[in-house]
């Protein structure tokens, strides 16, 4: 085993130029795997970080007629804020279906009540504290750009009370806020809670509450059901795993490459290097042994490659994880979490993960033509008669 | 009481499938090599040389017969088995040298005893011992690439008598090279065996290395011709 490697070794450095090519080849398939891998890792840890900053705290409170996907299920998803919340320092947040006037056409909208002295999301609410003649209000960069409207700008906003009765008000944007989570921004208006319950004729009620990071009993929360993090995040890690497995062919065709480079250089050897073959089982070798020399001998390059990976991959990947990866388009349209700018994030995991997939794909690839060995003839591999 | 000889070959029949059929390249070859012998089996291409000194290295197996190499049946050996008797009792040396080209001059040597598993200082001591009984110590640092034919075929020799097997089978081991560069190697050769008391046993037709045996096999069709000794 050592001696495979002994040997592989110098054969390898024996053929120089051959080796440092196909080296080189599999390191940069090796760098860019873990790259993507990185950026979807960070993208992953981005997102959940930004949900739980803007969105959903460590967890929430629903209602149990509640559905995020139904616009319709708000009708009936309200209940009196338990007395634990206030306690647990939970954020209410009363929800219903609502419609904008913006520039004279409509525009269906979720209005969102939240306290305005809260500071458990980063939901800029202190600027709901303020009175004027018209319902101060919030929202995200991409809805006021959709929308036509700017800070300081008044638009009609119509809605229906708990007993189906149409009403209609003026609200005011008091402050747009920048953020990566469509969940609080695509089609949302933010107003104080307060002023929601008013209008909604619902004192005192909520859809759902956001917790923070202290601990809740749960039994006094009803009708309220928890929500943990995890479920609340599942669409991410759902959305990531599609995203990885797209990803998946290009690991694949840059693999290919590396393969099939080395794949050529096995086979060229076997050929090339049949006196070779036929010397090592004249001098006490059996012929499963210089198989195993051989494919040992392809698979190295896998550890050449990850140490010639490391020279510029490691500086390359901690550059990238410090400026990040800008996403060369518009980033607000895609319908979910993601900031303009990705942070690659790279585990250990991860590094050994990729040279566990790169080292045995390298090593069936140079098995494979190195079996052809086993069916030699030593004399005639001595002789150089295998065509 | 039975003799026991270093080789002991008994009607030993090698066909090589052809075609439908099949060729013939030894017909019932009855041998014997005693320890220390510096023999060769003469003959012109195609009489079955280079096939039996194949079979005495266990490259090759008999089709029919059989007999013992180093005390091993060969007819019954097994991959394993055959491989294990050449890494630790038989050298080889080649026509074309068939030296590692990627290797040193001091790696080519230190192979077999990479093989047998020797520790390096003791590696390193046997490896020099043998660059220069073939007087090539200085080249020691040296590619394949960089040296002549008869200084890769002294490399050759001292690969094969590093180890100090009890055989060493040489197959037209001058046809590359010169006059001048076959002598050295020749006599470098029988200094060893007579050193060591190594048995050399020679495939070849050529009057310079015939001049050097002390026992000329004849070898015709793949049959025994003449056993002469000198």
């Amino acid at each position: 085993m050592k001696l495979a490697w002994l040997l592989a070794w110098r054969n390898l450095m024996g053929a120089g130029l051959r080796t440092f090519l196909n080296v080189l080849v599999l390191s940069f398939a090796f760098v860019m795997i873990l790259w993507m891998e990185g950026v979807m890792v960070g993208w992953d840890q981005q997102s959940k970080e930004d949900m739980r900053a803007w969105s959903i705290g460590a967890g929430q409170y629903w209602h149990p007629a509640y559905d995020a996907y139904d616009v319709l299920s708000l009708t009936d998803a309200h209940a009196v804020i338990p007395k634990e919340t206030v306690r647990s320092g939970l954020v209410p947040v009363l929800a219903t279906q609502a419609s904008l006037f913006p520039q004279g056409r409509m525009m269906p909208v979720r209005l969102n009540g939240i306290p305005s002295q809260q500071s458990l999301l980063k939901l800029p609410t202190a600027a709901l504290d303020t009175t004027m003649d018209a319902i101060p209000a919030l929202m995200g960069t991409s809805m006021a750009s959709k929308v036509h409207l700017n800070r300081g700008d008044r638009v009609l906003v119509q809605w229906r009370d708990r007993n189906g009765t149409f009403d209609a008000m003026e609200i005011e944007l008091v402050d747009v806020f920048q953020t990566t989570v469509p969940a609080v921004d695509a089609g949302q208006v933010w107003i104080d809670l307060s002023v929601l319950q008013e209008l909604m004729m619902l004192p005192n009620e909520a859809t759902w509450l956001t917790m923070g990071e202290a601990t809740v009993d749960s039994e006094r929360m009803a009708p309220f059901v928890w929500k943990p993090f995890s479920e609340l995040t599942r669409d991410i890690d759902a959305m990531i795993e599609t995203k990885s497995s797209g990803q998946a062919v290009f690991y694949v065709v840059l693999l290919l490459l590396a393969m099939l480079a080395i794949f050529d250089t096995q086979v060229l050897s076997i050929f090339r290097r049949q006196k070779e073959i036929g010397t090592y089982v004249a001098l006490g070798y059996t012929r499963r042994e210089v198989v195993w020399l051989f494919t040992v001998e392809g698979s190295m390059h896998a550890v050449l490659a990850a140490l010639l990976a490391a020279v510029y991959g490691i500086p390359l990947l901690w550059w990238q994880s410090v400026v990040g990866f800008t996403i060369p388009m518009d980033t607000e349209g895609f319908g979910m979490a993601i900031a303009p700018t990705l942070y690659p994030v790279y585990s250990l995991g991860l590094v050994v993960t990729t040279f566990v997939l790169v080292l045995i794909t390298t090593g069936l690839v140079s098995y494979w033509p190195s079996r052809r060995i086993a069916k030699m003839n030593p004399t005639d591999a001595l002789r150089g008669k295998i065509q | 009481m039975e003799q026991s000889y270093l080789i002991d070959l008994k009607q030993v029949v090698k066909r090589f499938p052809m075609g439908k059929g099949s060729f013939t390249a030894l017909k019932g070859l009855d041998l014997q090599f005693e320890a220390g012998e510096f023999a060769g089996l003469i003959g012109p291409s195609g009489s079955g040389k280079t096939t039996l000194l194949n079979i005495i290295g266990t490259l090759d197996l008999p089709s029919e017969g059989g007999g013992t190499v180093l005390g091993h049946p060969i007819e019954h050996l097994k991959a394993s088995e055959a491989a294990l008797l050449r890494k630790e009792r038989i050298g080889f040396i080649f026509q074309s040298y068939n030296l590692l080209q990627v290797h040193t001059v001091f790696e080519n040597v230190e192979f077999p005893l990479l093989l047998l598993g020797m520790p390096s200082e003791e590696r390193r001591k046997k490896v020099m011992e043998a660059l220069d009984w073939v007087g090539l110590a200085d080249r020691h640092r040296s590619r394949p690439s960089q040296l002549s034919g008869g200084e890769c075929q002294r490399v050759a020799i001292a690969r094969a008598m590093v180890k100090q097997p009890s055989l060493v089978l040489a197959d037209e081991p001058t046809a590359n090279l010169d006059a001048a560069n076959s002598h050295h190697v020749l006599k470098t050769m029988q200094q060893l065996n007579e050193a060591f008391q190594t048995t050399f046993l020679f495939a070849t037709h050529d009057e310079k290395v015939i001049s050097y045996l002390k026992r000329k096999i004849y070898l015709m069709d793949g049959q025994l011709v003449k056993d002469e000794r000198v």
